[in-house]
């Protein structure tokens, strides 16, 4: 892995003063991602709270080229993209190496852009998607996603007298991701940072389609203090709420194994959404929850023992 | 030049082999599907240099496209009806970021109920997106349109996303004489794609599809009102060209018998073939029969087309498409207020949804009609059955 002193000396896709709100995780997923790439990148973003927090006309933060164009296709757009790099480079139009890297939220990759994501990765274009996935649809006032965790409150399916938040658990995208045998797919954290650039680093220098799944705290939508985001993004992991794995040509590693697995409840108990959880008559909902995480958690380790 | 006999479909996959665009993202539907098959054989076969994406859906198709356009690359797709609704979301995105885009569109009925004949619903239904529209009447009109409208949608006083619309089945699927130009010939005339900013220029990097609020989105639309309207000058100055150097000189519309006319009919696309025969007829009989053949829909020539028919006094507006508005069909609505200071009767014919047939005898009772267009009602549904 490129060393600190190496990287602080790459191009900074983002300048200063943009417009996320403090303590932030996306803008850390986006420096980290793109800094690790070696060539310049261009770089495509769905419709959610990094497009619109980064290019609010007449400014922009982007340093690198930047396309954003609906909601759902960012993968799609990215995949056009590398097509019109390939067609040119081969007429002698374009000579530089080029990353080309795509940013979507969950709401924007799990849910409405899961058809574009899944078609640009079948046809196999030389590009990294990262879905930098916060829980919920956080751009237009936290509503449930396809990645919201159940019993998380959001303002689509709250959490009220007699329902307790996201009644279903949240969809594998990650496997689904492993699914379409990727050259190579990722679960990172902003919280350990060296495992989430190191991780990018390996999928530029695969060729193909490779997917990133990097959870990235939210400080609005899961209600946590703001400095606390990288805190809460090794809590994640350390909890194994959100392991962080890589499979490569359908090899399972798992790149952090917590010496001593905390209880998720540590996890819960630190974010507003859950705080119905801890409700007397709950208590039920709580090992349900931990149930469902210790078996997604002892699944992924026989994966990894069959590699 | 070399004569051939080609389907709608064909010849527009021709035009693209010829063309030979830097990117394809197409998925395919009925009519247009051979389109799409076609273009893929040729780059099965190394007879193009294009990069093309077979995508998952038309949404796909067109956000490819819009990515693809964004590097300068010059990019082409073809669909129909569904497909082109699927991609309604995007096509105002490709205008508004001034992305010539080329797409061969099938005239096809949007469900419900589900239906793959023509009528033209699709194509009215994205009229208000910023995409040049022209229509054709035959596969050699088609031809000639997709290979024009790279140098419109190029022109710099332009940049804009071009449609070329032929009808469903009637176009798509009927063979016809063609004249085909040398594949040289079109590489000349469409000549190396220019573009002002590449995002794979990335020591000049650019911002595309930032958000705009209040303050900007207004002015930010104002360019597309203004190269729709320059847009005119250009498609006059292209067909003119075209005709110089092929012989087949293109305007907005064609007049057909029109200058003594009393009684004329508008219409778009492969109707107006139809219309010819029923027009000779009538004139045979001493009718004084006419067509304005609109060929351009956007921009829409509203100063010429009430000039054209100024000296007319009763016309028929006929409509492959409805707007279910209660006030009649698109073309309809649109060249009646190009007519609002002139005198002329101007009554509305929806006709031929989902592929119902229209045919001479229909459009001579039309003409017929005309002769008492006072007491006809405004909107007139022909062909269908009580």
């Amino acid at each position: 892995m490129a060393g600190l002193k190496d990287l602080s000396k790459r191009k900074d896709p983002l300048t200063g003063g943009h417009r996320a709100c403090s303590g932030c995780g996306f803008p850390q997923i986006v420096r980290m991602v793109c800094m690790a790439s070696q060539d310049p990148v261009v770089v495509v973003s769905a419709t959610g709270c990094l497009e619109v927090t980064t290019t609010i006309f007449p400014y922009s933060a982007w340093t690198t080229p930047f396309v954003h164009n609906a909601f759902e296709n960012a993968a799609a757009t990215l995949s056009g993209i590398e097509a019109a790099y390939n067609a040119l480079s081969r007429k002698g139009k374009v000579s530089k190496k080029i990353n080309f890297v795509a940013f979507g939220g969950d709401g924007g990759t799990y849910d409405i852009g899961f058809q574009s994501l899944s078609g640009a990765m079948e046809r196999g274009h030389n590009l990294l998607y990262v879905c930098y996935d916060n829980n919920a649809y956080m751009n237009t006032g936290v509503q449930r996603s396809g990645a919201t965790p159940r019993g998380a409150n959001t303002t689509t399916e709250p959490a009220g007298k007699v329902k307790q938040g996201k009644t279903r658990f949240r969809k594998d995208l990650t496997e689904i991701m492993v699914a379409h045998r990727l050259p190579y797919v990722a679960q990172a954290s902003v919280g350990y940072w060296a495992d989430l650039i190191r991780k990018a680093e390996k999928a530029f220098a695969t060729p193909g389609p490779k997917f990133m799944n990097v959870l990235q705290p939210c400080r609005l939508g899961w209600a946590y203090p703001p400095a606390e985001t990288f805190a809460m993004g090794r809590l994640a992991a350390d909890t194994c709420f959100w392991p962080l794995y890589e499979v490569e040509n359908g090899k399972y590693k798992i790149t952090l194994k917590p010496r001593e697995k905390k209880p998720a409840v540590e996890f819960f108990k630190a974010q507003e959404r859950f705080r119905h959880l801890f409700k007397p008559n709950n208590a039920g909902l709580l090992e349900e929850l931990q149930k469902e995480i210790d078996q997604r958690w002892e699944e992924l380790l026989a994966k990894e023992a069959k590699a | 030049m070399v004569t051939l006999a080609k389907t709608g479909n064909e010849v527009m996959a021709e035009a693209m082999r010829q063309i030979d665009p830097d990117v394809v993202a197409a998925y395919p539907i009925t009519p247009a599907t051979e389109v799409v098959m076609i273009f893929a054989q040729f780059v099965a076969d190394g007879l193009v240099g294009t990069e093309y994406i077979p995508v998952e859906s038309e949404h796909s198709a067109m956000s490819a496209c819009v990515g693809a356009a964004t590097t300068g690359a010059r990019v082409m797709t073809g669909t129909s009806s569904q497909g082109l609704a699927l991609m309604y979301e995007i096509l105002p995105i490709a205008s508004a970021l001034r992305l010539p885009i080329i797409m061969c569109e099938v005239n096809r009925a949007l469900s419900g109920p589900i239906n793959i004949h023509c009528d033209h619903s699709d194509t009215m239904g994205c009229r208000d997106f910023g995409w040049l529209q022209i229509f054709s009447e035959n596969s050699q009109e088609a031809y000639d349109n997709v290979l024009q409208a790279v140098r419109i949608a190029e022109d710099p006083r332009v940049q804009l996303p071009t449609m070329v619309t032929t009808d469903g089945f009637i176009i798509s699927h009927c063979m016809e004489k063609v004249e085909v130009l040398e594949d040289k010939v079109v590489k000349d005339y469409v000549g190396e794609k220019r573009s002002p900013y590449s995002v794979l220029d990335v020591d000049k990097p650019v911002t595309i599809g930032a958000l705009d609020l209040t303050d900007y989105y207004f002015e930010h639309k104002m360019p597309v009102v203004q190269a729709m309207k320059d847009a005119r000058q250009v498609i006059l100055e292209v067909g003119e060209d075209f005709g110089k150097r092929f012989g087949r000189p293109y305007r907005f519309f064609e007049k057909y018998k029109l200058d003594d006319a009393e009684f004329a009919i508008v219409a778009l696309g492969s109707t107006c073939g139809t219309a010819r025969v029923a027009i000779d007829e009538l004139r045979e009989k001493g009718i004084k029969a006419g067509m304005l053949k609109l060929r351009v829909f956007r921009p829409f020539p509203a100063e010429e087309i009430a000039e054209a028919l100024s000296k007319v006094p009763n016309i028929a507006i006929l409509d492959r498409s409805d707007s279910f508005n209660a006030q009649g069909g698109p073309v309809f609505t649109e060249v009646r207020s190009a007519m609002y200071n002139l005198k002329a009767k101007i009554i509305n014919y929806v006709y031929g949804l989902g592929g119902r047939d229209i045919n001479v005898a229909q459009i001579k009772e039309v003409f017929n009609q005309l002769g008492q267009a006072d007491k006809m009602p405004l909107v007139n549904y022909l062909g269908v059955r009580e």
